[in-house]
């Protein structure tokens, strides 16, 4: 299986504070790769470094390397807009512009390129049909994203990554502000994405990592204890800090 | 000994109430008072006559009071003002709130509110001594004193306005729409006037309202620039505002020509009413969001 | 991978960044512009004559004295009178108001006397205080004027600060068994001070700077009162009218530079002292 994203030696410091120490781990193409562990532990700050996300934090710095498709992804010549566009995110909150269905999907490949009206059409369509949301919302593309429930939100922000056909989605505890039933849906869409797209995904809940991952990585305070099948972490933990962490002794 | 307290108590309260309606009985007092003042002459003249009359000559032996060129000029400068002003204004703000370290932003926003501080006469004078000579030497004109150096003093004097309107109403953008913007691949840059501006645009709005309601009921520094004759206006040539009218001709008035004084001051005050009411409906639509 | 972004998006870039850096730079360059010409042409003119006499068409010189007492009467009667009645109004909005359609009202009224254009309550301040109440063109005619016009910026600053009193202060007190107007006087009033001297000096700056609704309510006048109540009576001209008045009526352009400076001085003392105020406002709060 190729790897699409490797770190070594990852370490990350807020100001003075360690948030990841040493991190190594290889992600495997067109997978879904679960991060799970307590609250504090650092998963999301990793996920957030894979797409640079973290240079907006002030006073963040880094030692070690990332590499996507073998490129430091932190190198000089390395374009972080373009990088962005090849990994794309969805966050925890839905955050979709307080724009018009269609000008949300329009977004990113407007900025990009400029891409004909009809060409737009066909990616917007192909976005939410990606996103199982065509069927709810193609009679009123033009009203506003902010009209959506939740979980629909959710899903346009998943269309929203797509239309830019990125390589990779990272998903910062995507259902975690979603009810059941819209959890649900999005857990079923990402068995979809998992044919195109190789995703990593952040997630509070162990039942969902073990339902949808191939892989789970556990981090607790700002190490990554244990990479593994999904199947193996939950069933046969070697590290007795992950037993601990999946049978409940401490969250 | 409770009775007393009791009565105190009571006072006190009425005496605040009082104080609290104070500000209705003024706005009824101005409105009253500006309709009751404002229509004699109106009626006299006749509504067409007065509001569409192109030629005011309020000295003349058969005096004509049409003040349709203090009114296209109010519009007309106000435009102006706020063609200059907003995007400069715009950009400021920007500058200031999503652009500019803290320590950038601690110097310059405090230069802009000084700029709110200065008297009108002060940018009055200053247009008058710098912008006048430099408008007519700029242009080859015969006087500096023209429509088009009042709109450069007003987008000036209403910069502080929008300026600090839409700081806030950028500040005030969620942060998860441009992570959104910045996650798609977008620069800073691009954020801002994609998303950022964008969902700012009804404070923003609020703010261009907010400079449209100064710019005009601006009297004094705009009398000093703008040349004080009541033509049409044209772009390089001397006008007269609705303020000016006012300003310019009360301390001698008298009769007729007085009254309808007042009357300009009575379109000036419908023309603020509906600036403010279009102001609330944006400051509402604003807090909806 | 190591691609760049296409030139269209740099060039997009580039020039809104050089657009927002030109228009913040316009403005401050012009503010230091406006403050040192200011300065440059007016500080030199500002003469011990100037500030110690008053106007002599006799020996054909101009002072300020009596202007410069002018605004002095004309700041003090107007803050006497709008900082009870901004002060009052504020404690009905926030501590006695039960009925919401009367605090709405209250504040869309106040709302709508800060829209008004100064040269409205000119019109109104004439018609209302000098020819109805008879007051003529007088310091107290103009200074009424502007107590309307300053009422709302005295009633929002005093309400803010209303708002940082927390509530169990006055729980705590009522709790004691004070009486409502006990408490407001012991304990919400005294925390509500800088609030109210950072409105009081914004009211200031305001009265300094104002001109257009001065001219008819409070005249032009230039002869020296040394007595207070004697020059409530009289017509008196502010600094910021006087400018207007001397540059555009007499063109005197050293005099209007020699005022404009004082003005600006003003304007940067009342800056300051609004800053350092709110600091302490916010230390508090």
């Amino acid at each position: 299986m190729n790897k699409i994203i490797t770190t070594t030696n990852f370490d990350l410091y807020y100001g003075s504070f360690q948030a990841l120490k040493s991190i190594n781990i290889e992600i495997p193409e067109k997978e879904i790769t679960a991060l799970i562990g307590p609250s504090g532990c650092g998963k999301s700050t990793f996920l957030k470094t894979l797409n640079r996300m973290n240079d907006l934090v002030p006073g963040v710095k880094i030692s070690g390397e990332i590499k996507f498709h073998g490129e430091d992804i932190f190198a000089k010549e390395m374009n972080v807009n373009l990088l962005r566009k090849r990994i794309g995110m969805v966050f925890q909150k839905p955050n979709p512009f307080p724009m018009s269905i269609y000008d949300n999907i329009a977004y990113g490949p407007r900025l990009h390129g400029s891409p004909k009206k009809t060409e737009l059409d066909e990616i917007v369509e192909r976005s939410l049909r990606g996103a199982a949301l065509w069927d709810e919302v193609k009679d009123r593309l033009k009203k506003s994203a902010l009209g959506l429930s939740g979980g629909q939100q959710q899903r346009l922000c998943i269309a929203r990554a797509l239309s830019v056909e990125p390589e990779v989605l990272l998903m910062d505890e995507p259902t975690s502000a979603l009810d059941p039933g819209s959890t649900i849906r999005i857990e079923n869409l990402m068995a979809e994405l998992r044919r195109n797209y190789t995703v990593v995904i952040v997630t509070h809940n162990m039942q969902q990592a073990v339902r949808i991952s191939d892989k789970t990585a556990f981090f607790l305070i700002g190490e990554m204890v244990e990479f593994g099948e999904t199947e193996q972490i939950f069933a046969r933990p070697v590290d007795r800090r992950t037993e601990d962490y999946i049978t409940g002794r401490f969250g | 000994m409770m009775k007393a307290r009791n009565a105190i108590e009571r006072a006190m309260q009425t005496l605040f109430f009082c104080c609290g309606i104070v500000s209705i009985a003024a706005v009824a007092l101005i409105t009253v008072y500006m309709i009751i003042s404002g229509l004699p002459a109106i009626r006299e003249i006749g509504a067409v006559d007065f509001l569409f009359g192109q030629v005011w000559k309020s000295t003349a032996k058969e005096p004509l009071f049409g003040i349709l060129p203090f009114i296209l000029t109010s519009v007309y400068g106000t435009l102006g003002a706020i063609l200059i002003g907003v995007p400069i204004g715009l950009m400021m703000a920007v500058f200031l709130s999503k652009l500019a370290s803290p320590r950038v932003a601690s110097v310059v926003r405090p230069a802009v509110e000084l700029l709110a501080g200065i008297p009108s006469v002060v940018y009055g004078f200053i247009g008058m001594i710098v912008l006048v000579p430099a408008v007519m030497d700029l242009f080859r004109i015969k006087s500096g004193t023209t429509l088009f150096t009042a709109v450069i003093v007003l987008a000036v004097m209403i910069l502080p306005s929008i300026v600090s309107v839409s700081e806030t109403a950028l500040s005030a953008v969620p942060r998860e729409y441009e992570e959104a913007s910045i996650a798609m691949g977008a620069t800073w840059i691009e954020t801002i006037f994609k998303v950022s501006i964008p969902a700012a645009r009804s404070g923003i709005a609020a703010g261009v309202v907010l400079g449209v309601g100064r710019a005009i009921g601006e009297a004094m520094a705009v009398m000093m620039v703008s040349g004080n004759v009541a033509n049409m206006p044209k772009l390089f040539s001397s006008v007269r505002f609705l303020t000016t009218a006012i300003a310019s001709e009360m301390s001698y008035a008298g009769g007729l020509q007085k009254q309808a004084l007042f009357s300009i001051g009575l379109v000036l005050f419908v023309f603020i009413m509906l600036i403010n009411l279009l102001l609330n409906a944006f400051l509402k639509k604003g807090d909806r969001k | 991978m190591n691609e760049k972004l296409s030139p269209k998006r740099e060039a997009y870039n580039a020039i809104a960044r050089a657009l927002i850096y030109l228009c913040a730079g316009i403005t401050v360059l012009l503010l230091v512009a406006l403050i040192a010409y200011i300065f440059y042409r007016g500080l030199g003119n500002i003469t011990w004559q100037l500030l110690s006499t008053q106007r002599s068409a006799l020996k054909g010189t101009i002072g300020i004295l009596p202007n410069i007492l002018f605004t002095l009467y004309t700041v003090f009667t107007a803050l006497v009178i709008v900082l009870p009645l901004g002060i009052g109004a504020a404690i009905y909005l926030n501590e006695y108001a039960a009925n919401q359609n009367m605090v709405r009202i209250i504040e869309g009224a106040t709302e709508t006397l800060t829209a008004i254009p100064s040269i409205i309550y000119g019109l109104v301040g004439m018609l209302f205080f000098c020819q109805k109440l008879g007051l003529q063109s007088s310091v107290l005619a103009g200074s009424l004027t502007l107590v309307v016009m300053i009422l709302p910026t005295i009633m929002r600053t005093t309400q803010e600060a209303l708002k940082t009193v927390p509530a169990s202060y006055r729980e705590a007190a009522v709790g004691l068994g004070a009486t409502k107007w006990y408490t407001i006087r012991t304990i919400v009033l005294p925390c509500t001070l800088d609030g109210v001297v950072a409105g009081a000096i914004l009211a200031i700056g305001r009265i300094v700077g104002e001109s257009a609704a001065l001219l008819f309510t409070a005249g032009t006048g230039y002869v020296l009162v040394t007595n207070y109540f004697e020059a409530l009576q009289t017509s008196g001209g502010t600094l910021s009218v006087m400018l207007y008045v001397y540059v555009s009526e007499n063109g005197e352009f050293d005099v209007g530079f020699a005022i404009a400076a004082i003005l600006m001085i003003l304007v940067l003392a009342i800056n300051f002292a609004t800053k350092l105020a709110k600091k302490k406002l916010k230390r508090i709060g």
